[in-house]
């Protein structure tokens, strides 16, 4: 089997599974009140640990100036998604700050 | 309501997220295309995988020449935070048909996850009204990389490739502001951050996300049954 085709249908499996199994198994069960307070942390926990390593430390080194536009466009794609709650906005504003800043 | 009513209704629901998963989508596959990734892989990614941090990874991770196994794992570990979002969707979905949890399952993303997780908290919803919300995003998210990789070429530049890579963490924010409604995740989201970033710069590999999401979770039911709210 080609190679790229080995890569994708090993992370559609991969993917898939944590996204089934949980799901699956927990429908059956009920879930202990504990249980149900430690997952509801898990959306917010999960985002912001997946965005403040990217956006302050982009090459695995901490850069919080303005050679880092991953860093300064946070700040209006939060303030974008806080006033309007519209991603699209978020999205795009988030997007022109970088592009921009590539430029100055 | 009828079924289709409802899963037309939930369609509706999903229009915010497929404006954000076409430009994403299109990110990825004109991404994917300087990559040089051909068009019916660039679909075939979209369709099976479904997963715009996996596929973000997947792309870089090819043109860095990486190994097949390597991708895989990493793929792996930046998706097994669904396995926490779908035992948290989990709660809301005692009453659904069995046969469909396949389907909402693979269909479970960051986005759908927050949306849906709103939805279903304000009141109760079938499984119709998921299926379309769930359904729409996911047709939006295969025609945005498919417009991607056909147009893509058009912006082969560093400064164009760099811009783009940033959709993902612009969605990331959106989605993360849309949820600090109480104070508790605002302090959850501060702690999850600086832990990943401390785990990111001292562990090596891609385990930090899940570390600094499960400490934080910990620690969070830990605050709560100390303060005798559990």
């Amino acid at each position: 089997m080609e190679r790229l085709t080995l890569v994708i249908l090993g992370c559609a499996v991969v993917t898939f599974l944590p996204r089934f199994l949980p799901m699956y198994i927990l429908t059956r069960l009920k879930i202990p009140k504990v249980v149900v307070a430690w997952l509801s942390y898990i959306p917010v926990a999960v985002l912001a640990a997946l965005v403040v390593p990217g956006i302050m430390a982009p090459e695995h080194k901490i850069n919080l100036t303005f050679t880092n536009a991953y860093f300064i466009a946070a700040f209006p794609a939060f303030f974008i998604a806080w006033r309007t709650k519209n991603m699209l906005l978020t999205v795009v504003g988030g997007m022109a700050v970088v592009f921009l800043l590539q430029y100055l | 309501m009828t079924s289709l009513q409802d899963f037309l209704a939930g369609s509706k629901k999903a229009i915010p997220i497929v404006l954000g998963y076409l430009p994403l989508g299109f990110a990825y596959g004109a991404l994917a295309s300087i990559a040089g990734i051909n068009l019916p892989y660039i679909l075939m990614m979209s369709i099976l995988v479904f997963a715009g941090s996996g596929q973000f990874i997947t792309v870089s991770m090819l043109a860095a020449g990486a190994g097949a196994f390597s991708i895989i794992l990493t793929v792996f570990l930046v998706n097994l935070r669904h396995l926490l979002m779908s035992a948290s969707l989990s709660t809301y979905l005692q009453k659904f048909p069995r046969k469909v949890l396949p389907l909402i399952s693979f269909w479970l993303t960051d986005e759908s996850f927050a949306l849906a997780t709103g939805e279903l908290q304000e009141g109760e919803k079938n499984h119709f009204f998921l299926l379309g919300l769930f359904g729409t995003a996911y047709l939006g998210w295969v025609i945005g990389g498919g417009l991607g990789g056909i147009f893509g070429g058009l912006f082969n530049s560093s400064r164009a490739a760099y811009t783009m890579e940033y959709a993902l963490y612009a969605m990331f924010i959106f989605l993360l502001v849309i949820q600090l409604k109480q104070k508790k995740f605002i302090f959850a989201a501060a702690c999850a951050g600086s832990l990943s970033l401390l785990f990111y710069l001292l562990v090596p590999g891609s385990w930090y996300i899940i570390m600094a999401t499960v400490a934080t979770a910990t620690l969070g039911v830990m605050v709560e049954k100390w303060k005798g709210l559990l």
